[in-house]
Order: structure tokens, then C-alpha cells, then sequence
């Protein structure tokens, strides 16, 4: 029931422009390419360039142990405040540790847990969608009907109720993440298989006996795969966040664990005498998540053809 | 059409069934709950009651066909950390979170709509391209944090509005735009969208050949007919608000809704009150869309024989 209108506007998404020849300047190209027109695109990626860095390079760069407490330093507000220093430049918690650092590691978790759920849901999910929309008929019935029971489960419910079974560690996050996180790829995928199927490309593969697997591995994958990158794009964005929302809700990293949410929820009680300790992972998250959305609709309007020529901004 | 919704109904009932079954697998399977509910040094025997008492010991599928016929009686079982029937406690919710709900939706469709209209009267302009970045930060934005910067901007910064709580109309400004924030941004792309698949039809050409003026064409015309996908999403993310995405703002303002009776449930292990919060969300999302596609095959006859 779900499935049935998004399907639609996949199938005129896909039927009309298509870069399905290979060989030609591939979406992607055109994608890089037309970065140099986007600056908001080119914000973007240089933020997402920043935290991936921060995440790869954690130990090297951060200023200090995320963990080691200074009671002698507590509460120091940001360098650009009053009574704050270089020393510290985002100013520390309330044990004293440097909010920078704790940033810095924070962007591990994200990167983590963002990158796995969005890698683990695009292959199953894609898998899943291809042959439900190639094969259709029962495969079919049964795969829209457990897509449609996991979009039933309520918001973040589905995630909060593993980890409250499982216990919250980071494994347990990523899992439950991913069992919501694999619908979307299955939907796009089942709704462009089902659309390219109908094509002329595949009935020659097939009726030349190329066998399904083949089929669907060298002629529908590549030409769908555009459009799955800008959905694990768009899903990296919303994993971020409901990583933080998990860990800010207390389940999901434990302390001392670092992440972005948890450190939210851990400055909370002091939001009123030391604001930076809710403005400053809030700005990573939101500028984090900010990006990956911008990346992903400027992907997206390259991708889709009835997107293009419409001056959409930002 | 009569057809066409005992089907659909049908289906939805099935995908209800789904969830409660997806529920009674997690909560059974991934951990042992009685386990999880006791403490660490319980007694074996205390151990043993509480899984006779939950039932734990006879296996899922009666487990499952009891709580059905429990939800025939209108009986979903007593919470295990408030001790009362979790149908009342549910019950005794629903107006926090529905007040939330609807204000925040109102608010998001009386900000949202004239954004989108004005952004696509000129696409490519400073104003279409700030209202374009403006709902993508929308969507961006961790509603706990956005709240959390309104409670000590405004309420403590300016000493405006309650930091938190229940109760006056004062109460609920805060969570509904913190609320809101996410609705605003992806009604006004809709918006937009639509409005200007609508500007390039001919009807609308003919309204302004007829020199009627651009707000008689842009809010009586164009609007009108780009209303379906725009209510569509409206009542989908009115029901995701329902449905249990309010958790994380209820707790942010200590609001006494359904979202922060879920996790009170899911932190305390409490099962009867986990499955009663989640086929209540459940139900809340499988009845919108089900009102949605009948609507769509009321607007749209060709939908109703198309395959299920």
C-alpha cells in the first residue's frame, strides 16, 4: 500500500531520460562536474571532507584525551567568549574535558555507525528490491509485504525497542538502525527493476539466454545505481541523526562513550550556565546532516531528469 | 470502490498483524525479558513466577494468538512498572500528544504553504533559492537540539515562555515549532513542486489570459489543483507526528504524551506497555495511508482496479 505510489512516480522518474548506454560521461561525472556551478554542493562536501577527516584521523588531531578530566578546568567557556582560551578551543564539559576533542571523536561514532548502516542497507536492500521487482509474483508479494509491516513501525520505535532488548552498545545501534534502514534502497530498487524490465535492452539479454543473475548484475544494477546513491546519500543524513537521537535518549552510546547526541544530553543539566555545551554538538550534527542533504538533492537533480532546468537552489 | 476498501482493509489488518508479530519476535528473541526486568541478584524462583506470569513460558505463537484475543477484548494486558491496564495508560496520553500533534501540523501547513507558493512564483530568484536552503536546514536540523536552544534562548534567555511542562497554552509553543521544524521543510519542497508542475499547465495560462490577478492564479487555481500530493503528505507526516515521532520531543520538554510513556516502557522492559504504545503508532500510520488510498481511488477511478 505504500509501495504503490511511490512505484509510480519511480517508474516516470526512470522511463524517460536515462543514461542507460555505458561508456558516455557517466552520471557521476556530470554530477562532479556540475559541483563547480554549486557552492552550496561544494560547502557540502568540504563539511563532510572535515568530519570524515576528523573521524579517520581522530587520534592524531584532536588536541586532547576525550576522556581525561581537568576539574581544574571546568565549564571554560569557547575561545571567543569571555574568560575563554586557546587552550581549549571550544571550551570543556563539566568534568573538564575539551569539547573539541570530544567533537572529534564524536564524528567517529557518526562516520561509523552512518557509513555501516548505509553500506549494509544499500546492498540487501538493493538485492532485495532487484529481484522483487525483476522476478514479481510471490517473491514480490512477500518482499512489499515485510517493506510495508517495517514501515508500519512507528518513528524510531522499531530502533528504540532493539536496543533496549540487546542493550546499547554501538553494534546493537547499527543493527537496529539497519533493520529499518534496508526499506528504502528495496523500494527504489523494486520500483526501477520493475520499470527497466520493460525495456528492450532486457528482453535482448534474456531472450539471447543470458541467465538472471547476469541480467541483473550487469544490466539493471549499473542503471540503477544512480539513484541508489543518492538515497544512501539522503540515508547517511538521517542515520546521523537518528544515531544522536538514539544516544541522546540514553539509548545508544553509553558514557563513556563519545557521541554527538550523548554529549547533548550530558550538557543538558548545565545548558543555562554553559550554553556551548548544547550549541556546539548540536552545530556538528546539524551542519553534518545539513551536507549530506545538500549533496543528495544536488545528486538528485542531475540524476533525474524532470528535475533539471527548474533553477532549484541550494 | 466498496471492493477496493475491503481489500485495502484487508491488507492493512494484515500489515497490523505484521508489526504486533515483528514486536513479539524482537521482544522475545534478541533477550530474555524476565531477565532484563529483574534485577541482577533476583532469586531463580522470582525468576520462574515472572515468567509464568507474563507467560513467557509457553511458546510465541500462543503467546501471540493470547494477545490477540486480548485486542478482541479490548484487553492488551497490565503494565508491569505502573500496574494498570496499559490500554488506560495509553488512553490517559493520547490528549498531550494529540494536542502536540495537531498544533504542530497547523502551524507547519500555515508557514510551509504560502513559503512554497512564494518560492515557485519565481523559480531561480534570491527569495525561491533562501526558501530552497531554508527547508533543507529544516530538515536537517536534531529536533533535540533545536528545542534545546529555544528552551535557553527564549525561555530562559528571554524569559518568555515555560522551559518545560504541561498544562496552559503557553506550554505548547515551544514543543509544536520545535516540533514543526521538520513538516515545514519538506510541506514547502512539496509545495514548490507541485505548484510548478501546475504553473506549466495551460489552465493556468488560460486564468492569466482571462487577467485575473497573480493571487487569484497562484492560491485559486494553481494551488487548488496541486492540493492532492500536497494534503497527502500533510496527513502522513500529521499521522508520523501521532504516531510516535514525538519521543524525543516529549522528553526534551518533559511533555506527558505517548512518546515518553514508550520509553518509559522500553527502558523498563515493560512488554505489555511496549506492545501497546507500538500497535497504537501502528495503527495511527496503517489507517492514514489506508485513508489516503482510498481518497486516491475516490479522486482517481483508474487506481481502483489497478492490482493490489
Amino acid at each position: 500500500m505504500v509501495a504503490s505510489r511511490s512505484e509510480s512516480a519511480a517508474v516516470e522518474a526512470v522511463a524517460p531520460g536515462l543514461g542507460i548506454r555505458r561508456g558516455r560521461p557517466s552520471v557521476y561525472w556530470r554530477a562532479l562536474r556540475g559541483l563547480r556551478r554549486d557552492p552550496f554542493a561544494i560547502a557540502g562536501l568540504i563539511v563532510l571532507a572535515i568530519a570524515l577527516g576528523a573521524a579517520v584521523l581522530g587520534p592524531y588531531v584532536s588536541p586532547y584525551d576525550p576522556v581525561d578530566q581537568d576539574l581544574a578546568a571546568r565549564l571554560r567557556p569557547p575561545f571567543w567568549q569571555e574568560r575563554g582560551a586557546l587552550a581549549h578551543p571550544l571550551g570543556t564539559d563539566n568534568l573538564g574535558r575539551d569539547i573539541l576533542s570530544r567533537l572529534i571523536y564524536g564524528a567517529r561514532v557518526s562516520a561509523t555507525v552512518g557509513l555501516t548502516v548505509i553500506t549494509l542497507g544499500a546492498v540487501f536492500g538493493t538485492a532485495i528490491g532487484l529481484c522483487a521487482g525483476y522476478f514479481g509474483g510471490k517473491i514480490d508479494n512477500l518482499i512489499v509485504g515485510i517493506v510495508d509491516i517495517v514501515l508500519s513501525f512507528p518513528g524510531l520505535l522499531l530502533a528504540l525497542t532493539v536496543v533496549a532488548m540487546l542493550g546499547p552498545t554501538i553494534t546493537t545501534v547499527i543493527l537496529a538502525l539497519s533493520m529499518r534502514g534496508w526499506v528504502v534502497y528495496a523500494r527504489v530498487a523494486r520500483g526501477q527493476a520493475l520499470a527497466l524490465s520493460k525495456f528492450q535492452f532486457i528482453e535482448a539479454a534474456q531472450s539471447i539466454g543470458a541467465p538472471a543473475p547476469w541480467v541483473l548484475a550487469r544490466h539493471l544494477l549499473p542503471n540503477l545505481l544512480p539513484s541508489i546513491v543518492t538515497v544512501a546519500v539522503l540515508e547517511l543524513a538521517r542515520m546521523v541523526l537518528a544515531e544522536s537521537s538514539l544516544s541522546f535518549l540514553g539509548l545508544g552510546v553509553q558514557p563513556p562513550g563519545i557521541s554527538w547526541g550523548l554529549m547533548l544530553a550530558e550538557g543538558r543539566n548545565y545548558m543555562l550556565t554553559a550554553p556551548w555545551l548544547v550549541t556546539l554538538p548540536g552545530v556538528a550534527i546539524a551542519l553534518t546532516v545539513l551536507s549530506a542533504n545538500i549533496i543528495s538533492s544536488h545528486v538528485r537533480r542531475l540524476v533525474d531528469p524532470f528535475q533539471q532546468g527548474r533553477g532549484d537552489g541550494g | 470502490m466498496g471492493a477496493f476498501i475491503a481489500r485495502r482493509g484487508l491488507m492493512a489488518v494484515l500489515v497490523l498483524l505484521g508489526v504486533v508479530a515483528l514486536v513479539f519476535v524482537i521482544t522475545r528473541t534478541f533477550a530474555d525479558p524476565a531477565r532484563l526486568m529483574l534485577p541482577i541478584d533476583a532469586r531463580e524462583e522470582d525468576y520462574r513466577q515472572l515468567r509464568r506470569q507474563l507467560h513467557l513460558d509457553e511458546p510465541i505463537p500462543v503467546q501471540f494468538g493470547r494477545f490477540l484475543s486480548g485486542v478482541a477484548r479490548g484487553d492488551l494486558g497490565d503494565s508491569f512498572w505502573q500496574r494498570l491496564p496499559v490500554v488506560d495508560l495509553v488512553v490517559q496520553r493520547l490528549p498531550a500528544t494529540l494536542s502536540l500533534a495537531l498544533t504542530s501540523i497547523v502551524l507547519a501547513a500555515l508557514i510551509s504553504i504560502p513559503l512554497g507558493v512564494a518560492a515557485a512564483a519565481r523559480p531561480g530568484s534570491w527569495l525561491d533559492r533562501t526558501i530552497v536552503s531554508g527547508s533543507l536546514v529544516g530538515v536537517s536540523v536534531a529536533e533535540f537540539w533545536l528545542g534545546l536552544l529555544l528552551i535557553v534562548f527564549v525561555a530562559a534567555g528571554l524569559g518568555l515562555l515555560p522551559t518545560s511542562g504541561y498544562g496552559t497554552p503557553a506550554h505548547i509553543i515551544l514543543p509544536a515549532i520545535t516540533l514543526a521544524a521538520r513538516p515545514i521543510g519538506r510541506i514547502t519542497q512539496i509545495v514548490r513542486s507541485s505548484m510548478l508542475d501546475e504553473l506549466a499547465r495551460p489552465h493556468v495560462t488560460v486564468a492569466r489570459a482571462k487577467g485575473l490577478s497573480e493571487r487569484t492564479v497562484f492560491y485559486g487555481h494553481a494551488l487548488k489543483n496541486a492540493g492532492i500530493p500536497i494534503i497527502t503528505l500533510g496527513g502522513l507526516e500529521a499521522a508520523e507526528l501521532l504516531a510516535g515521532y514525538t519521543i524525543v520531543v516529549e522528553t526534551v520538554f518533559a511533555w506527558p504524551g505517548i512518546g515518553q510513556l514508550g520509553v518509559g516502557a522500553l527502558v523498563n522492559h515493560d512488554l505489555p506497555l511496549i506492545q501497546a504504545v507500538v500497535l497504537f503508532g501502528a495503527t495511527v500510520v496503517v489507517g492514514a495511508n489506508l485513508l489516503v488510498d482510498v481518497a486516491y481511488a475516490y479522486l482517481d477511478p483508474r487506481l481502483r482496479h489497478a492490482s493490489a
